[in-house]
């Protein structure tokens, strides 16, 4: 039972945090066809740069629960900066090539900022724990579960049902679906699909680096994070179906459970759990569980 | 034959030169050589793949489960190289025909991502598995050749001459397939799926045998390293950038011509070799700085090049 | 005349959505049936049917005395019954001359001979004998992306037909095709399917092209059949008039008035 308590909770707090970090690849690709790499290195750059402003913030004297709002100005400065000067100085040079070839690019890009993060961070780890210390832990059923990470919970809801609304009900949300729906067709209607695409890119890149920036102080923040979280949020959001913001829930919570599982009952298999979940699903649904639907071809 | 065909002309003289130029080389730059027909046989794989429209993330799969079966049987004493060459392919071969009843179903960027997954399985069993040396690998023993036991230099003189006719062979053959009918479908399947149905061929098995053949010349790739570096390991052998160089070398290699194929693995493991001797901590910069320089600059590769040159000329 | 196509009670739904219903049509062997109706009638879910792009729900559907119900498009072409698309299916970054090289190459060879070289000097000289039948062979060359819409539509049902098939179905031959053209390009097709002695089914709009290049119409209305007959008979027929030509196709209309009063005149 208590075990089992475990397991729920730990595969709770691990789903929330794939959903974080995968929702963000899912909207830039469900909006712009585009599988983008480089969402490993907003990951990485939001938790040094969280690390780096908690540090600052906890130097000064001011209240100590002011240091929340460092991780979340780390992932406004990290996103707001990446995804403009990405989308406008890279990608939107390669909208008429190959999908392929927009995949390698983003992918040569995470090479290289892989590198820029090291000479800006050097290769020591960072620990911004201040904020987790904080809130202290709290017991469950005889348990102890640090309450920062149960709160990771509340915050993928946060975004996951904002982001919803946001597309459902809003105008701004209303246009992006036309324009994934069909791009040629929202042009000639208006749609200012330039404006749509930078903004998706931004968000996207803003939900990538609130990742690496709320789970920066709960791990050491060293090279290497980008790559692993890449890998991970790729297998959640081709799980879930790409572009699905529900899909990427699903995927994130049968991952996140499974891993869970797994690294308590069989720690042995635990890296490729996930791996074998995603042939798994593709084998039986090719297109991902919540694929969004195709048009007639003939 | 009524004419020459330009391509296998020029391989053969390619060929019949480095045959000789082995016994001439400094041994960085046959070392050098070596990783550049591994790696080469990898990409020309993924080349057939990219006519068919398809490219893979994941190909190290194959490299690793090559590279491994090979150095496997000199864990339990066989040491012969045209045994190991021979079971790393062919294994991989047969991993590559089962994988692919479920691949062939995919296409773009699923077929690309699921290679990739299947990889990362190989890579965290590797990883896992004590008995093969978890992350670190184990040593791979000096092969012999039916019976010749070569020692110091002449080792890879010998493995580099071994490699070198089977490559060639390979790349001859590969150029030839593609003139046949079913080696000419990669464009037909990648162009329109639905006009091949409707012509009576199954366009899922054309990816099939593409596929496989992707997969035996990747196991092919990975044997030859396993034996030219003298040691296998998961993060060099079988992990997701290793993949990633491969593609890399498609792109910088461009799918115009096989030989190119070579011409960019050399290139790039020439790149390789450079940034880790002199500046080992931008080694991931320089490659994807190249790499963006090529998509943006390149987008053909760098046959291209010798193509732009020949039109300027006529 | 020989029966070389029988469909009976084909049925097909998607979910709650019926898109062919107690469809039961018999094809004689060189008849040329053109296939009408208004857009989601049910036309190409008919001919995706056949030729095996989809699967019916039920019924069963008889090829030459065999039951091809279920099997691939790839094996139904190669049984005999090959098709054409509203939207042209073309090797398109390829030119004219290697898309129709392509198509005879799958078209002829099986098991080894795939392993052959794609170009013969043979193989050429049927393909150019083809581009000259269908008369693109001023665009041998040219890329088949290129290609103003009547010759890519050409390109289209001249691949369908390299296999020679029994049966060729094509999707709206004449779709996107200009008022004066049309008429030029049905004349190529059907000269080259006659030479063949292709059956021949059609989905077409233009009534005017109906009338004249077809015996008999198929009538599709909310994916049942409700008209097969001659062509004259069908297209004065009420049914058809009111859910299928509509108000639109004024020139038999008042032809119909005419021959209504000239009969009340005699009588």
């Amino acid at each position: 039972m208590q075990e089992l308590i475990v397991i729920l909770v730990d595969g709770l707090v691990f789903s929330s945090y794939l959903f974080m970090v995968a929702v963000g690849l899912t909207v830039i690709f469900g909006v712009m066809k585009i599988l983008n790499v480089t969402h490993g290195s907003f990951y990485a750059f939001g938790a040094y740069m969280s690390a780096t402003l908690i540090g600052a913030y906890y130097e000064t004297d001011w209240p100590e629960f002011g240091g929340f709002l460092a991780i979340f100005a780390a992932a406004l400065i990290i996103g707001v900066f990446f995804g403009i000067v990405l989308e406008r100085g890279l990608l939107r040079f390669l909208y008429h090539r190959d999908e392929h070839i927009i995949v390698l690019a983003t992918f040569a890009m995470f090479l290289v900022l892989e590198d820029v993060l090291m000479m800006i961070w050097g290769t020591d780890p960072y620990y911004a724990y201040e904020p987790m210390a904080l809130l202290g832990i709290v017991d469950i059923a005889e348990l102890t579960f640090d309450v920062y990470s149960l709160t990771l919970i509340g915050l993928a809801a946060i975004v996951g049902l904002g982001l919803w609304l946001g597309l459902t009900k809003t105008k701004w949300g209303k246009l992006l679906l036309a324009v994934i729906f069909d791009r040629e067709i929202s042009q000639a209607m208006g749609i200012n699909v330039t404006v749509v695409f930078t903004v998706t890119f931004v968000i996207g890149a803003i939900m990538g680096a609130l990742g690496g920036a709320y789970i920066a102080p709960t791990i050491s923040v060293s090279p290497g994070i980008g790559v692993e979280v890449i890998v991970l949020a790729f297998a959640v959001v081709v799980i879930g179906g790409m572009g699905s913001i529900p899909g990427a829930m699903i995927g994130a919570v049968l991952v996140g459970v499974s891993r869970a599982a797994a690294v308590h009952k069989f720690p042995e298999i635990e890296l490729f759990v996930i791996y074998a979940i995603m042939a798994l699903v593709l084998a039986i649904r090719p297109e991902g569980l919540f694929a969004p639907a195709q048009a007639r071809k003939i | 034959m009524r004419y020459l065909d330009k391509t296998v002309v020029g391989l053969s003289i390619v060929f019949v030169a480095l045959v000789f130029a082995d016994f001439f080389m400094a041994e960085w730059m046959r070392f050098i050589g070596l990783q550049s027909l591994a790696r080469g046989a990898v990409a020309l794989g993924l080349l057939v793949l990219w006519r068919t429209g398809l490219v893979s993330f994941g190909h190290a799969l194959y490299f690793g489960f090559g590279a491994y079966a090979a150095a496997m049987l000199t864990l339990i004493g066989y040491h012969d190289a045209f045994l190991l060459v021979f079971a790393g392919t062919l294994s991989a071969g047969v991993l590559a025909f089962f994988l692919g009843f479920l691949l062939r179903r995919y296409r773009a960027i699923f077929f690309a991502l699921l290679n990739m997954a299947f990889s990362m399985i190989l890579y965290g069993v590797i990883v896992k598995t004590e008995e093969l040396g978890s992350t670190d690998g184990f040593s791979v023993l000096t092969p012999t050749f039916l019976g010749y036991a070569p020692e110091g230099e002449a080792v890879q003189t010998t493995l580099f001459l071994f490699t070198l006719c089977f490559t060639y062979i390979i790349t001859v053959g590969v150029h030839l397939y593609m003139k046949t009918t079913l080696g000419s479908m990669s464009m037909a399947v990648r162009e329109n799926e639905i006009r091949v149905e409707y012509l009576g061929y199954s366009a899922e098995k054309v990816i099939h045998v593409k596929y496989v053949f992707s997969g035996l010349v990747a196991g092919f790739g990975g044997a030859i390293m396993a034996l030219a570096v003298g040691q296998v390991d998961p993060d060099s052998m079988a992990n997701w950038n290793v993949s990633g160089e491969f593609v890399f070398i498609t792109i910088l290699s461009g799918i115009g011509n096989v030989g190119a194929t070579f011409i960019g693995a050399f290139v790039f493991e020439l790149i390789r070799t450079y940034a880790f001797e002199y500046a080992p901590q931008i080694w991931q910069f320089i490659l994807g700085g190249s790499l963006l320089a090529i998509i943006m600059f390149l987008p053909d590769g760098i046959w291209s090049l010798f193509s732009r040159f020949r039109k300027s000329e006529g | 005349m020989t029966v070389v196509l029988e469909v009976r009670d084909l049925q097909k739904t998607f979910g709650a959505v019926v898109a062919a219903k107690d469809i039961n049509v018999t094809v004689n062997e060189h008849e040329i049936i053109g296939i009408i109706g208004a857009n989601g009638a049910g036309k190409t879910t008919f001919v995706n049917m056949v030729t095996g792009y989809l699967k019916p729900t039920s019924g069963h559907i008889e090829f030459a005395g065999r039951n091809i119900m279920g099997l691939p498009p790839r094996t139904i072409t190669k049984l005999g019954i090959s098709r054409s698309f509203q939207v042209p299916q073309v090797f398109a970054s390829e030119s004219v001359f290697d898309n129709l090289m392509m198509a005879y190459a799958i078209s002829e060879e099986t098991g080894m001979g795939l392993l052959s070289p794609l170009y013969n000097d043979e193989r050429a000289a049927r393909v150019d004998g083809h581009l000259g039948r269908y008369q693109i062979a001023e665009y041998r060359n040219a890329t088949a992306s290129t290609l103003p819409q009547g010759v890519r539509k050409l390109l289209d049902i001249a691949m369908a037909a390299v296999s020679n098939p029994t049966i060729l179905m094509l999707d709206e031959p004449t779709s996107g095709i200009s008022v004066e053209e049309k008429f030029g390009l049905m004349d190529i097709i059907m000269e080259a399917l006659h030479q063949d002695k292709t059956t021949v089914l059609f989905i077409e709009h233009d009534m005017e092209i109906v009338e004249r290049y077809v015996s008999r119409v198929l009538a599709f209305y909310q994916g049942e059949v409700i008209c097969d007959a001659p062509t004259a008979e069908a297209l004065i027929d009420p049914g058809v008039r009111e859910f299928v030509i509509g108000e639109e196709y004024h020139r038999t209309r008042t032809e119909i008035a005419a021959n209504n009063g000239g009969e009340a005149d005699n009588a």
